[in-house]
């Protein structure tokens, strides 16, 4: 599943960063589409559509991208689909972004020359509007000089201007003109008052065509050299002229090719005319002359050429300056650097005139525009260019590397993404196997142990038995020894086996716990027993405490329980040189009080020595830190039993695995002490079955505690019959002898006296503890009742003999029945307990303390009489007779002695036997209905051995199995039993496996020995006799 | 203290079986089978045992004799041979069947009558020894004794 997380989170980033390029795309786009809408409608409809169009393309992109998405949430389960998709998306996925951003990036830079073009348009308006709007007011200036002259020159007799008038006027008014560097006026004269027109002006009318042809400078200018213009119809000579252009008067303007024309148009037109650029004389610069023609009276609007040519009086000339007049303009817009300006004059389109402007072959971007000079018959215009070449666009570079990248990015991303992911399932996919062939081994393992320990097992009894017979043989003591030697090892094995067992069984979950009624004050006393010869040899002292509140009897596991105990006191055994080991027992609902207690005597040990804090084992369990859960129902009782020591304790860095299997602290540890490492596994997973939990705290060289808690039910309050366990009752016996005697222990360490008053408490006896002579002396001699008994501490009689012996003393003194002294002694060795035997009535009382011996003592010391409390040695057999008695057993055996034997073995038992010889009469008797609970059949037999003779049996059964199951026989005629199937043990002399398994295979239930061992044969039959 | 004398001549006797490798724990394990409901029980076996032997060991004997030997039957006598010897706990006898059997299955004749002839040893002196204890005990029972078990 975290692989598909995995997937999830890689399609996320994807699926955002595929947002962000989609989100720049679109910017890119809008931006044009805006930019669009600034040009011409058609334009922008065709943006709208566009716009459409982007949007269902869009819309087509992101809905299959989520298709995408959700196809592969689909496939994603699959590798190798994944695996080839990506290597062929890989390719086509950076294609298509490289695709994509070279046409992002044409769209950009085209976006760029338009809008280069737009400002160059604009810009080249502009200037020509100016240009044209100045022009126009130089232009209606002149106008007005005509419309001066024709009302002062022509409208007055004699003329009201004169030459100097005149020139002295348009000079005062040369700023309204800016752009003319001199105006004229030349008047219409008819060849026929040429003569006195002459007369009148003193001087003759000159013609210019030779100046045209001559150009002359400045300097050697002369009028008076000019050629009198020869006869013409009608003359135009120039009378008035500005200072600047004073040159030329008296010149025939009609003499001038271009000047004639210009005139003739503008007499016609009634509008102000221009000629061609041309080099003006003077200042050889380009300009042009626009001519007005000025008429004796006003025109209407729609005069025939005619009839303005009839009223033409004169012409009036101006000369624009065309290069400065751009020139002034441009400077004015500050902008003569970005762009180049030429003007021309187009009237002959092929042969346009350059009349301002360098001819620079620039071939880039180029604007025209019309300039319109009022002059219909001649045609300008401007073309402007940028002086540099058009920028890189960097924008669209910029935009589309960095699309580029960012999609390749995105594909590494991915790349990479399902790389790892392959790789990573791979990974998985094998350790995966690992894991199963693991898990395989570890059952394997476990399946072989439980093979393996089962199969010691059996011949491991056999062995047992023998040697149990063998010890009840005529020994010698060495033989005896020896034998003795051989049972423990023996049973030490089988124990190990067993624990191996356990631990397989309960791997494998097989294991299920009883449920029987205990007492569990016995078992630990049992316990006790068991380790007492150990503690003795070490001189460890051994105690064990079990609060009141728990209940006499509980409902659980016994054995099981015994087991934990056993290992958890074994390994303290095992670890501890000196010092103690007590065992304690209270409710969980008491831990409170325990703490309290605990925390009063942290130094006040049993033995006196440091312990480790048993709160710490516990504090980690569930049942604490969850308070309010635990079990409501008052049935259930929750012990918590802690082991303590003073052993070496358990180091640091082993206490991680103490609990795992044969993990022992380090491998020096199994030699000294030996043992494989499997109890506190095993006691761990026991306690885990018992509902409980188990901790440890240990404090090298101070000691370990272990704690566990376990739930069992409460015998009374249960309705259940649960069968008593019969182990040895010992607290029964004792209950009543001692009901109501008092006794006091002396005793100065209270965990010690509260051990001790528990054992004796548990008599029956009211206990009184002191810690010291004379408070005992003084409780005896003066308390309320006499005492029965004084149990001293060894270690008080010891300490002080001098005080033991005036404590003696003073108590033969004491008239009030005398109390009986004990000594309660560690170890039997020890030299103190050989100090007081000397001592007058004193008794002993070997620790540990526990019930049946602490009984036993007193009742040897107080003369209480004992009622015999054989131990039931005989369990085995009484038992063997309570399950054979009065059962029907068929022996079949060709051997006419062991049949004898056999029969005179189960007869012993009190069984019904019926013998046979052949495995015929076997088969004979053994068809049903019969009266018999089973068979002992021997294996060996001439004609027909025993595996063929329970074949067929079982054949018969199966068969009549069957019919009564179709009906076809009725269950009355067979006893009732609507599965007939009678139990047939095997007898053989060897006990090879395989022998058992070809028992087992042809339908037997099981075998016995031969000869019989009565052990042997009870475990046998009491698994069909209940 | 005639009868403490037998008893304890009994007691030694058996003893001596025992120790000499006669008999085994089987048979004690005989003679606890037998009790009041049972008082013979021991004797009875042991005389079914002398019974069966001693047919077995005829017919053994016959078997042998013969010019192509039976194996398969020599050693389904001698098994049932071993198998109540074991029963009544006659060690001596059941160890020299034992190797009987092993001649059997390697059909070595020779090796097959010396063992017919150890086994009939041993048989006969068990018997022996057996008929005197039991005559031992008789004369216990006949003093007014049981035999101390």
């Amino acid at each position: 599943m975290r692989l598909l997380h995995v997937f999830g989170f890689g399609l996320k980033v994807g699926h955002l960063l595929w947002m962000l390029c989609c989100w720049v795309a679109s910017m890119v786009s809008m931006n044009w589409f805006i930019n669009g809408e600034f040009k011409a409608a058609k334009a922008s409809l065709l943006g709208a559509s566009g716009n459409k169009m982007w949007f269902k393309f869009w819309d087509k992109i992101s809905s299959h991208s989520f298709k995408i998405h959700h196809e592969y949430y689909q496939y994603v389960g699959s590798k190798r689909f994944s695996k080839a998709w990506w290597r062929k998306l890989l390719p086509s996925w950076l294609i298509g972004w490289v695709l994509a951003s070279v046409v992002i990036f044409c769209c950009m830079s085209s976006q760029a020359a338009e809008k280069r073009k737009e400002t160059l348009a604009s810009m080249c308006d502009e200037r020509a509007r100016m240009l044209q709007d100045q022009f126009n007011v130089s232009m209606n200036h002149i106008q007005a000089i005509s419309i001066l002259i024709s009302t002062f020159h022509h409208g007055k007799n004699p003329s009201a201007i004169d030459q100097s008038t005149f020139a002295r006027y348009a000079e005062r008014t040369a700023f309204e003109r800016p752009l003319t560097s001199g105006v004229a006026y030349a008047v219409r004269v008819l060849h026929s008052e040429r003569e006195q027109f002459e007369k009148q002006r003193g001087w003759s009318i000159k013609r210019m065509d030779t100046l045209e042809q001559n150009p002359v400078h400045k300097d050697d200018y002369n009028p008076d050299l000019l050629e009198s213009s020869p006869v013409q119809e009608e003359y135009a000579p120039v009378i008035f002229a500005q200072d600047i252009v004073s040159h030329v008067v008296s010149i025939d303007m009609l003499s001038g090719k271009e000047d004639s024309k210009n005139v003739l148009r503008a007499r016609k037109s009634g509008k102000g005319v221009l000629t061609s650029p041309f080099r003006l004389l003077k200042t050889n610069r380009l300009g042009v002359i626009l001519t007005f023609a000025v008429y004796k009276r006003d025109l209407p609007s729609n005069a025939t050429p005619n009839e303005r040519i009839k009223a033409t009086n004169g012409y009036l000339g101006g000369v624009f300056d065309i290069e400065s007049l751009v020139e002034k303009l441009l400077q004015q817009l500050a902008s003569k650097q970005t762009i180049l300006v030429n003007v021309l004059d187009t009237t002959n389109r092929s042969y346009p005139i350059s009349m301002y402007g360098s001819n620079a072959s620039d071939d880039g971007l180029e604007h025209v525009s019309h300039l319109n000079f009022g002059d219909p018959f001649r045609k300008h215009e401007m073309r402007c260019r940028f002086k540099q070449k058009p920028p890189w666009p960097w924008l669209a570079i910029t935009t589309s590397i960095g699309i580029l990248v960012i999609a390749s990015l995105v594909g590494h991303i991915f790349h990479a993404t399902v790389n790892r992911i392959a790789k990573v399932e791979d990974d998985c996919n094998k350790m995966m196997e690992l894991k199963r062939q693991a898990e395989a081994a570890d059952v394997a393992k476990s399946q072989f142990l439980a093979t393996v320990s089962h199969e010691i097992r059996t011949p491991m009894n056999g062995v047992l038995g023998m040697l149990h017979m063998l010890m009840d043989t005529d020994l010698d003591v060495t033989q005896l020894d020896y034998v003795r030697t051989a049972q423990a090892s023996g049973k030490a094995l089988v124990a190990l086996i067993n624990e191996v067992l356990d631990q397989a069984k309960i791997e494998s979950g097989k294991l299920e716990l009883e449920e029987v009624q205990f007492d569990l004050r016995a078992v630990l006393d049992d316990v006790l027993s068991l380790f007492s010869g150990k503690s003795q040899d070490k001189g460890v002292e051994l105690a064990v405490y079990i609060s009141d509140q728990v209940p006499e009897m509980l409902i659980g596991d016994p054995g099981r329980f015994r087991q934990i105990i056993i290992n958890l006191m074994g390994n303290s055994i095992k670890f501890t040189q000196k010092g103690h080991i007590l065992v304690t027992v209270h409710l969980v609902e008491e831990v409170d009080s325990i703490e309290v207690e605990t925390e009063s005597s942290s130094k006040n040990t049993l033995s006196g020595f440091p312990v480790a804090d048993r709160r710490q084992s516990w504090k980690g369990f569930r049942t604490f830190s969850q308070e309010g859960s635990m079990h409501p129902f008052s049935d259930s009782i929750n012990l918590i039993v802690s082991v303590e020591d003073t052993g070496e304790g358990i180091p640091l860095e082993a206490q991680s695995r103490v609990f795992t299997p044969f993990m022992q602290v380090g491998p020096s540890i199994s030699r000294t002490h030996g043992g494989t490492g499997i109890g506190l596994s095993i006691s761990k997973c026991l306690v885990n079955l018992m509902k409980g939990e188990i901790g440890f705290v240990s404090i090298p060289k101070i000691g370990s505690t272990f704690t566990f808690t376990a739930v069992f039910t409460s015998s009374f309050s249960s309705s259940k019959k649960y069968k008593s366990q019969k182990i040895n009752n010992q607290s029964n016996f004792v209950s009543t002898e001692f009901h109501g005697m008092r006794a006091l222990v002396m005793d100065p360490r209270p965990v010690r006296a509260k051990v001790a008053k528990y054992h004796i408490q548990r008599l029956g006896i009211h206990v009184e503890i002191v810690s010291k002579w004379k408070q005992g002396l003084s409780i005896i001699s003066k308390g309320g009742s006499a005492k029965n008994m004084v149990l001293i501490e060894q270690e008080v009689w010891d300490k002080d003999l001098r005080g033991s012996a005036h404590f003696l003393d003073n108590l033969d003194k004491i008239n009030r029945g005398t109390p009986k002294l004990f000594l309660l002694s560690n170890s039997i060795r020890s030299s103190g307990a050989n100090n007081t035997s000397g001592v007058r009535n004193l008794t002993i009382i070997p620790k540990p303390l526990r019930a049946s011996m602490l009984a036993a003592s007193l009742q040897r010391a107080m003369g209480v009489e004992n009622k015999g409390n054989a131990y039931n040695g005989e369990l085995p057999r009484a038992s063997l007779q309570n399950l054979l008695i009065g059962r029907k057993i068929l022996i079949v055996d060709d051997n006419n002695v062991n049949l004898k034997v056999a029969a005179g073995a189960l007869k012993k038992y009190g069984a019904d036997v019926v013998t046979a010889a052949r495995g015929i009469e076997a088969i004979e008797l053994l068809t049903p209905p019969h009266q018999f609970d089973a068979c002992f059949m021997d294996i060996q037999m001439p004609e027909m051995d025993g595996f063929e003779a329970t074949r067929r049996i079982r054949e018969i059964e199966q068969d009549i199995n069957n019919r009564i199951h179709f009906g076809e026989l009725s269950v009355e005629a067979y006893n009732n039993v609507s599965n007939c199937h009678v139990a047939i043990l095997a007898m053989t002399a060897d006990v090879i496996q395989a022998t058992q398994e070809e028992c087992i295979r042809c339908g037997m239930d099981g075998y016995v020995s031969k000869p019989f061992e009565a052990e042997q044969l009870y475990r046998e039959v009491s698994r069909f006799f209940q | 203290m005639d009868l403490v004398k037998l008893q304890r001549q009994w007691v030694d006797y058996r003893a001596s079986l025992y120790k000499e490798g006669f008999l085994d724990e089987q048979f004690t394990q005989l003679q606890e089978l037998q009790d009041e409901n049972n008082p013979d029980f021991v004797v009875e076996v042991v005389s079914l045992f002398f019974e069966d032997s001693e047919r077995l060991l005829n017919e053994l004997t016959t078997a042998l004799e013969q010019q192509s030997i039976d194996f398969k039957r020599v050693d389904a006598h001698v098994h049932q041979l071993k198998g109540s010897s074991s029963s009544i706990g006659a060690q001596r006898v059941q160890t020299s069947c034992i190797a009987f059997r092993n001649y059997c299955e390697e059909q070595n004749v020779e090796g097959c009558l010396t063992c017919l002839q150890q086994v009939r040893l041993e048989y006969s002196l068990v018997k022996t020894k057996l008929e005197y204890m039991f005559q031992l005990e008789q004369q216990i029972l006949s003093a007014g004794g049981s035999s101390p078990m």
